[in-house]
């Protein structure tokens, strides 16, 4: 080794690398080089999205970064005999990080910073192409944003996929003094993280696409709503918003563009449901998550009955990509109306979990296969359930489906925030359904009856049905339950539940002794 | 539920809220602070709030019951947050909860009878490629299997003993 040359080795901070002992990773290396006398620079990267290989360390080689991984505490004395430091070879060596075929497979816009950057370092952010979009933007009219941003294609990440732009306008049109951007960092949908993952690993890539909705849409003060059971990405994005806030890119102003905007974070408190816009708007103001008749739409009535932008991190967080590239060049990636990119994330049994950022179009099949490389148990694959806990149960027979809302749509599925939960052969559908009703029974609002007691006469029927009990009769009344849930209920959650529970005994009646 | 009548000024609670300007907006985030002052909401604390912020009693009511963060009464030592949700099911929460209570004897939910731990269920700690996954007093764990949550419980465990 070259004395007196310092190596930069890189170890996530983000919660799933810490959550497999990358803290202790990172302490270990800095103790071992001490001992050892060689002078290294640690910086905690966000992760690069590779989960199975967390702890993933990459040192700095020439032409590109080395991935090691998945380290632990007892594998750092023989990575530095190795002399990982300079790339040497190694059991768990991957060769360039970039290179990896599940990285190399992508297409990285949202996440094109998470993981090679150090989160909190303005400069590292400028350096990769941060501020461009958002510079150019406060040199632009808010109408001409708002247009830029609707050629884009782009459409809400949160769930319902409601094209952006289209929000932007209405919220422009409307002439009050006052204006809010929220921001809906309550991630909820078991099988998601890429919020998390982006707040942890790029977090001002979310301010700055808040300012340009901010320039766009003339609005002064900002919110993000982020869940308790997120504690990395809270502390991650105070910091930001302060390191923000100190470069001037907060305040009066802002780069002397006129555009004047705050932000504040607001913490949640465990409830599903504020999730829901206005119910996230309710817990904004104080008060209980309970949802609110819509219309008025949040864009012409929200916060304090002010014209508000709900928007999904990963919306705002993309705006400054269209910005700086253009609305032609996002446009180009996806098909159909599914313009661009969708950040997927692989969980449950699957054996290269992680974050898949891909242009729309990828099938289910691409997903779990080819980046998943199929269960992690090693059993054959049952089920996925796409889009979260309101999301479909869908056999393996159907895996060719193309990731795109209509596809989705119509064959009776949905793409929600982009999670993809893969069962082995153990799991039983009955249970699964049954664990839907149970859901919607622990979080629902209790605004509206069909939900409230929907879910619960629901439960009780599926246990009936398990229990072998009047089975076609209590299949029959289950369906109409479903049927009417969807029907009338007052928001998604009521309205929605019903799809994994008939997707689960229209593809697996089996289970349900059919 | 007890009622929230002729209670004691709670100094903590008094002080937190005037951080905040007194300001009813921010109401969540003055249960969060005071939560974290002592582990739990007391008819002192939510009194004190609801005079503060000038808000009813029956107001503060409504919202502390409505979040499932807000605990009314104190808390074990330790708590043991496991992740009931589907991405952790589908690699075996259901039987690492089961296994808690043989082992420990405790029920989600509950609390041990020596209130050294408690066990509660969430649903979906983000870390879904990862699991099953479990938060320790806060602390997120990934790959949780029966022996690893034994570990984990065992150090709760001395940890309550060396306090
Ligand atoms: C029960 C329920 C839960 C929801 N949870 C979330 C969530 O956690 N994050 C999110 O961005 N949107 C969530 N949504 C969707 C929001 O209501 C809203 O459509 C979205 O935040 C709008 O932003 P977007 O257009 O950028 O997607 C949820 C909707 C429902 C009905
Ligand atoms: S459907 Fe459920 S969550 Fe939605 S408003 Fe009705 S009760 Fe509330
Ligand atoms: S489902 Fe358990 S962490 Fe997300």
């Amino acid at each position: 080794m070259m004395a007196g040359r310092s190596f930069k080795v890189y170890v996530p901070c983000d919660a799933a690398a810490i959550s497999v002992g990358a803290a202790d990773v990172a302490a270990t290396i800095r103790r071992e080089a001490y001992r050892r006398k060689i002078d290294l620079e640690i910086i905690r990267n966000g992760s690069r999205g590779m989960l199975w290989l967390e702890p993933l360390v990459e040192v700095e080689a020439g032409s590109g970064r080395m991935a090691y991984g998945p380290v632990a505490d007892g594998d750092v004395a023989s990575l530095f005999d190795a002399d990982f430091l300079s790339g040497g070879s190694h059991t768990l060596a991957h060769g360039m990080t970039e290179e990896i075929a599940y990285f190399a497979m992508q297409e990285r816009i949202t996440f094109a910073r998470c993981g090679v950057i150090d989160p909190l370092s303005l400069a590292d952010f400028e350096a990769h192409g941060g501020l461009v979009g958002l510079r150019k933007a406060l040199a632009m009219t808010p109408s001409a944003v708002v247009e830029t941003v609707t050629a884009s294609g782009l459409r809400g990440r949160g769930g319902a996929g409601f094209p952006t732009g289209i929000k932007w306008k209405t919220a422009l049109e409307q002439l009050d003094d006052e204006k809010y951007i929220c921001c809906n960092a309550d991630e909820g949908d078991s099988g998601t993280f890429a919020d998390r993952m982006l707040m942890e690993g790029d977090p001002f890539s979310l301010l700055e696409g808040m300012v340009i909705a901010a320039r766009a849409v003339c609005a002064s003060t900002g919110y993000i709503y982020l869940r308790s059971e997120y504690p990395h990405a809270i502390k991650t994005m105070r910091c930001a918003v302060d390191i923000w806030r100190e470069a001037n890119l907060l305040g009066e102003n802002i780069e002397g563009s006129g555009t004047n905007f705050n932000i504040h974070i607001r913490v949640g408190a465990g409830a599903y449901i504020c999730g829901e816009e206005s119910a996230m708007l309710e817990s904004l103001e104080g008060k209980r998550g309970e949802v609110k008749v819509k219309p008025p739409i949040p864009a012409i009535s929200g916060l304090y009955g002010k014209p508000t932008i709900v928007n999904n991190v990963l919306t705002l967080a993309t705006a400054p990509f269209i910005l700086a590239k253009g609305a032609v060049h996002y446009k180009n990636f996806g098909i159909g109306r599914s313009r661009g990119t969708q950040p997927f994330q692989l969980a449950g049994d699957i054996a290269r979990g992680g974050l898949v950022e891909k242009a729309f179009g990828v099938t289910l099949r691409e997903l779990v296969d080819d980046f998943g490389g199929g269960t992690r148990s090693g059993k054959p694959i049952r089920a996925v359930q796409a889009g979260g806990p309101l999301g479909a149960y869908i056999p393996t027979r159907d895996f060719d489906l193309e990731m795109d809302y209509e596809a989705l749509a119509k064959a009776g599925a949905m793409l929600g925030h982009g999670g993809v939960v893969v069962f082995n052969d153990t799991v039983n559908m009955a249970r699964q359904a049954r664990f839907a009703m149970e859901f919607c029974e622990i979080e629902s609002c209790g605004k509206c009856t069909p939900c409230r007691i929907g879910a619960v006469r629901g439960k009780e029927t599926i246990d009936k049905i398990i229990a072998g009990d009047n089975r076609t009769e209590n299949l029959e009344i289950l369906d109409d339950l479903c049927d009417l849930m969807t029907e009338v209920s007052l928001c998604a959650m009521g309205g929605l539940t019903p799809m994994p529970v008939q997707s689960a005994v229209r593809n697996f009646p089996e289970d349900f002794g059919g | 539920m007890a009622a929230l009548i002729d209670k004691l000024e709670h100094a903590p609670a008094r002080l937190i809220c005037g951080r905040h300007d007194n300001r009813p907006d921010v109401l969540l985030e003055i249960l969060h602070e005071v939560q974290a002052t002592e582990g739990w909401l007391s008819d002192d604390a939510l009194h004190t709030i609801a005079d503060a912020l000038n808000i009813s009693r029956a107001e503060i009511h409504g919202v502390v019951s409505f979040y499932n963060d807000y605990k009314r009464e104190a808390p074990a030592k330790h708590c043991i947050k496991l992740c009931h949700a589907e991405a952790c099911q589908a690699v075996g929460s259901g039987a690492l909860a089961a296994h808690a209570k043989n082992k420990w004897n405790v029920s989600t939910g509950g609390k041990s009878a020596d209130n050294k731990i408690e066990l509660e269920a969430v649903y979906c700690l983000g870390n879904c490629a990862l699991g099953p996954s479990a938060m320790i007093d806060g602390e997120l764990i990934g790959r949780v299997t029966s022996e690893r949550l034994d570990a984990l419980i065992e150090r709760c465990i001395e940890e309550s003993e060396c306090e």
